[in-house]
């Protein structure tokens, strides 16, 4: 296998490694419910796409034959992300979940 | 043809995502496809609340793009503020008012706000006239409303218009 190649595909997994890992580390130290929901929802996005590409590259270069279904994962990840995010919120709202004090504005009354 | 395939659209989305799912395009994987896109959209016309046809394809095109961009943009931005200093953060809850009528263009704009920095649409108003937005760290929530209705929903209401019913 091409050392370039070999290099670029250990780079994309690992710039995806450490974007999950970012995502994880967000849900850890952001103070509150709402702004946790912030590291799932974008700091992974990166994460799975460059590992998904770096998939992808792999097994076109290594099996004869362009292997493209890994595009489907990112595909329903971006359908389906916003849509539990915004469940997430809506029921913490309903819960009355409290939040930073720095917070400006105000949730809505459920 | 017309009747044959009533939602030409639908009907080729779904044939490519049984071929990326069965990731080959041998013949009986193209005839399977045909199959599901030929099928599917016909089992599901009862439930099919409004017909959906994008205008502009070009300005589609531009708006995936952006949105693409904007993505790649927020991951880095949303990870520097995580390993940063996480108590200087300014997180706001923004109502932002939306024009855009047609369902599948608003579907499209709360996801979008979901996916790009720093922000999550928390919430539509019943009438569908308020979107109620989170954000992780702005200071001037006026300006971030105004980018949101420019970048994103002036494009988004141009590719769906409101159907005349």
């Amino acid at each position: 296998m091409n050392p370039w190649l070999e290099g670029l595909i250990c780079l994309l997994l690992l710039v995806g490694s450490l974007f999950t890992l970012i995502g994880s580390i967000g849900l850890l130290r952001l103070p509150d419910f709402f702004m946790r929901l912030h590291g799932p929802t974008k700091a992974t996005t990166l994460g799975v796409g460059s590992t998904v590409i770096g998939s992808m590259l792999y097994f076109t270069t290594q099996h004869e034959g362009l292997s493209l279904h890994e595009f489907l994962i990112p595909l329903f990840l971006f359908i389906t992300a916003p849509v539990s995010a915004q469940m997430l919120c809506k029921s913490a709202m309903q819960q009355r979940l409290g939040f930073i004090e720095r917070t400006r504005g105000k949730p809505w009354k459920p | 043809m017309k009747r044959l395939f009533p939602y030409p659209l639908l009907s080729l989305a779904l044939t490519l995502l049984w071929l990326l799912l069965a990731n080959s395009l041998s013949l009986g994987n193209l005839l399977m496809g045909g199959l599901l896109g030929w099928a599917i959209p016909r089992v599901c016309r009862g439930l099919w609340f409004t017909d959906v046809r994008p205008r502009h394809p070009l300005l589609l095109a531009k708006l995936l793009l952006r949105v693409t961009g904007d993505m790649l943009w927020a991951n880095v931005q949303v990870a520097a503020l995580v390993l940063g200093p996480v108590r200087r953060l300014n997180p706001v809850f923004v109502e932002v008012p939306v024009d855009i009528r047609q369902e599948m263009g608003l579907t499209l704009l709360m996801s979008i706000i979901t996916l790009t920095p720093g922000t999550v649409s928390a919430e539509l108003s019943e009438d569908g006239r308020r979107v109620l937005v989170h954000t992780l760290d702005e200071d001037d929530p006026d300006a971030l409303i105004e980018s949101i209705k420019t970048r994103y929903e002036k494009p988004l209401m141009e590719i769906f218009p409101c159907s005349p019913s």
